[in-house]
């Protein structure tokens, strides 16, 4: 992105005659150009999502007709305790998983920013879990958590037997156990978007205030961190966008038991549709998820619009 | 794109004091952690079932066998599953960025009326939660007769992903210096000639770097296989592998070989592109 800046600026001020020209003869050709994808993007993306607003007012079993039942689903889905569980889940998740992603991928690229001996090497460790697949994460993690895995026997091996668990078993701890796994996969993403964030953070003006006798933490929270605002909120937005969406490493590992205490919006809508056959009832869930990742894609959208503007 | 007006930072920064021995002594510690599960799903994967079950999992490796492995193969039908994702992902990711890299070329390069709302409209429809379209696409794809094919799979993805490439490569192309394209004119090429010589060869970098992205995206994918897909043999690695989790459920180095199995050709991309990879994920994020 940064190396085109240049050029996009030099090409800014011939742009609006040609455009005035260009206006009165686009090629037919690439209209064709524009609308094959587009047409292709409106059936596949924007006619479906339509589709299950509709869908989402009916009761469906995918075989007979759908019967139209108002907001109904919606008022089964307030008093379906799984539903309430898999959305406080997901808030759980949404929390943790963002958190500790963020505390984890913005310490990291402070502590490899600077070129060195071997720091190519632990940045290349650290992101080498995003190329594993959600799914086999999963896989990965449920052999560590194996009643006989290597955690366990690593807590016995250091004398911290009385902390073993059967953790993918455990009601209690299931969730925290998938998170972890969820969050050992998203941390090089984090990093990898803040060490651009720092490589874009002005040097000399920390530089000005160590000469000051700001102290690395003050630097850090009052100088660096407002410049990284951007990256943190397009961080922000697309950990919770994720979250939201957020299936196939709770499918692979748990697919939301045990009795339900992994259940999260995506897991339960999938349950519900391909599962059980309640296609209107899932269709409600996904209404619901929808709701709330809109706000976060607005904010998401706003942030590149501003950026095409400039 | 502060960084533009960075270059008169002055090269005198020398005289820090040597790097602290402490960032190696942290970082080298978790570094190790960070890999342990890596390392330790290859110690299981390698080790016979008799093994895992006299000495544990978490036990190491005193012999190399492959019968977790040949069990994965055999028992899981993990090579037509890789066939299928293979092709999945090949066609998946050259008709995704063929298509994007037409529409990025229309709306970057010509007075397209609305081209702002419609390139945003397009991301926008990436950034939807897929669940808000599993039902409908896979009703869909039963109406135009393509459930449960592999076509369906690419066609989806396709579809899914076009928005996201063509916002990227927008901001791509319409950094092109203007300059080639009137020489190109004066010389007499027209729209489709330009995009062909001039437009797609510059976009390299960004075509591959998207690619790398793309191919882990559609290897990667579970959800959307599993919501147009019925029949096993047509899986892809990521579903068949859970099919076979749920077949070998306590033969843990049977799950963990086919694991690895299906890791192996996304870190290779991963290697092999490493740097292509990183800005892939940095474009969209836009700084």
């Amino acid at each position: 992105m940064t190396a085109q800046a240049p050029a996009a600026a030099a090409a800014a001020p011939g742009r609006t005659g040609r455009l005035g020209r260009a206006l009165r003869r686009v090629p037919p050709l690439v209209w064709l150009f524009l609308a094959i994808p587009l047409a292709v993007e409106l059936f596949w993306v924007f006619w479906p999502a339509a589709n299950s607003f509709s869908l989402s007012l009916t009761r469906w079993d995918g075989i007979t007709p759908a019967v139209p039942v108002g907001g109904q689903n919606f008022v089964d889905l307030w008093d379906d305790p799984i539903f309430t569980r898999a959305l406080r889940n997901n808030v759980v998740w949404a929390i943790g998983f963002g958190g500790l992603s963020v505390a984890g991928g913005l310490a990291l690229a402070v502590a490899l920013n600077k070129p060195g001996p071997l720091v190519g090497l632990y940045r290349s460790a650290i992101y080498l879990p995003m190329v594993v697949s959600l799914a086999v994460t999963g896989l990965f993690w449920r052999v560590m958590y194996a009643p006989e895995g290597p955690i366990n026997a690593a807590l016995g091996a250091i004398g911290l037997g009385s902390l073993r668990n059967q953790w993918l078993a455990d009601p209690d701890l299931a969730l925290y156990a998938v998170l972890v796994a969820a969050v050992w996969r998203q941390v090089g993403y984090i990093m990898v978007l803040y060490l651009a964030g720092l490589k874009s953070c002005d040097v000399s003006l920390e530089e000005a205030a160590a000469v000051d006798g700001a102290s690395a933490w003050q630097r850090f929270w009052t100088i660096v961190m407002p410049q990284l605002k951007g990256v943190s909120m397009v961080v922000f937005a697309v950990t919770v966008i994720d979250s939201l969406r957020t299936f196939d490493i709770v499918w692979a590992m748990t697919r939301g038991g045990p009795y339900n205490m992994t259940q999260l919006l995506s897991t339960y809508m999938f349950q519900q549709a391909f599962t059980l056959g309640n296609l209107g009832y899932a269709s409600a869930i996904a209404v619901v998820i929808f709701v709330l990742a809109i706000g976060f894609i607005i904010t998401y959208l706003a942030r590149q619009a501003r950026a095409e503007e400039d | 794109m502060t960084d533009t007006a960075l270059p008169a930072r002055p090269p005198v920064r020398k005289p820090r004091p040597a790097r602290s021995p402490w960032l190696h002594v942290g970082m080298i510690p978790l570094t190790l952690l960070w890999l342990s599960p890596i390392v330790f799903v290859v110690f299981v994967a390698i080790r016979p079932f008799d093994d895992l079950a006299a000495r544990g999992l978490g036990a190491f490796p005193v012999s190399i066998s492959w019968e977790g492995f040949r069990t994965a193969f055999e028992g899981g039908g993990l090579v037509r599953a890789l066939g299928n994702s293979l092709v999945v992902t090949a066609a998946g990711v050259v008709l995704s960025l063929a298509l994007s890299a037409c529409a990025a070329y229309a709306l970057s390069r010509f007075a397209i009326p609305g081209r702002r709302t419609i390139l945003l409209t397009m991301l926008a429809g990436n950034l939807l939660p897929p669940q808000i379209l599993l039902v409908p696409v896979s009703a869909i794809t039963e109406a135009v007769g393509i459930y449960d094919t592999l076509t369906a799979l690419v066609v989806v993805q396709v579809g899914f992903g076009i928005g996201f490439y063509t916002f990227v490569l927008h901001g791509f192309m319409r950094g092109l210096p203007a300059e080639v394209f009137e020489a190109a004119r004066i010389d007499g090429a027209g729209a489709g000639l330009i995009f062909w010589r001039i437009v797609l060869p510059l976009s390299r970098p960004s075509l591959a770097a998207l690619a790398a992205l793309a191919t882990t995206w559609i290897f990667n994918d579970l959800i959307w296989a599993m919501t147009v897909l019925r029949t096993e043999a047509r899986f892809p690695i990521t579903a068949a592998l859970l099919n076979l989790q749920g077949g070998y459920s306590s033969a843990y180095n049977v799950i963990a070989a086919g694991s690895l199995v299906a890791a192996i050709p996304t870190a290779i991309v991963f290697f092999a592109f490493q740097k292509q990879f990183v800005s892939g994920l940095l474009v969209g994020s836009n700084k």
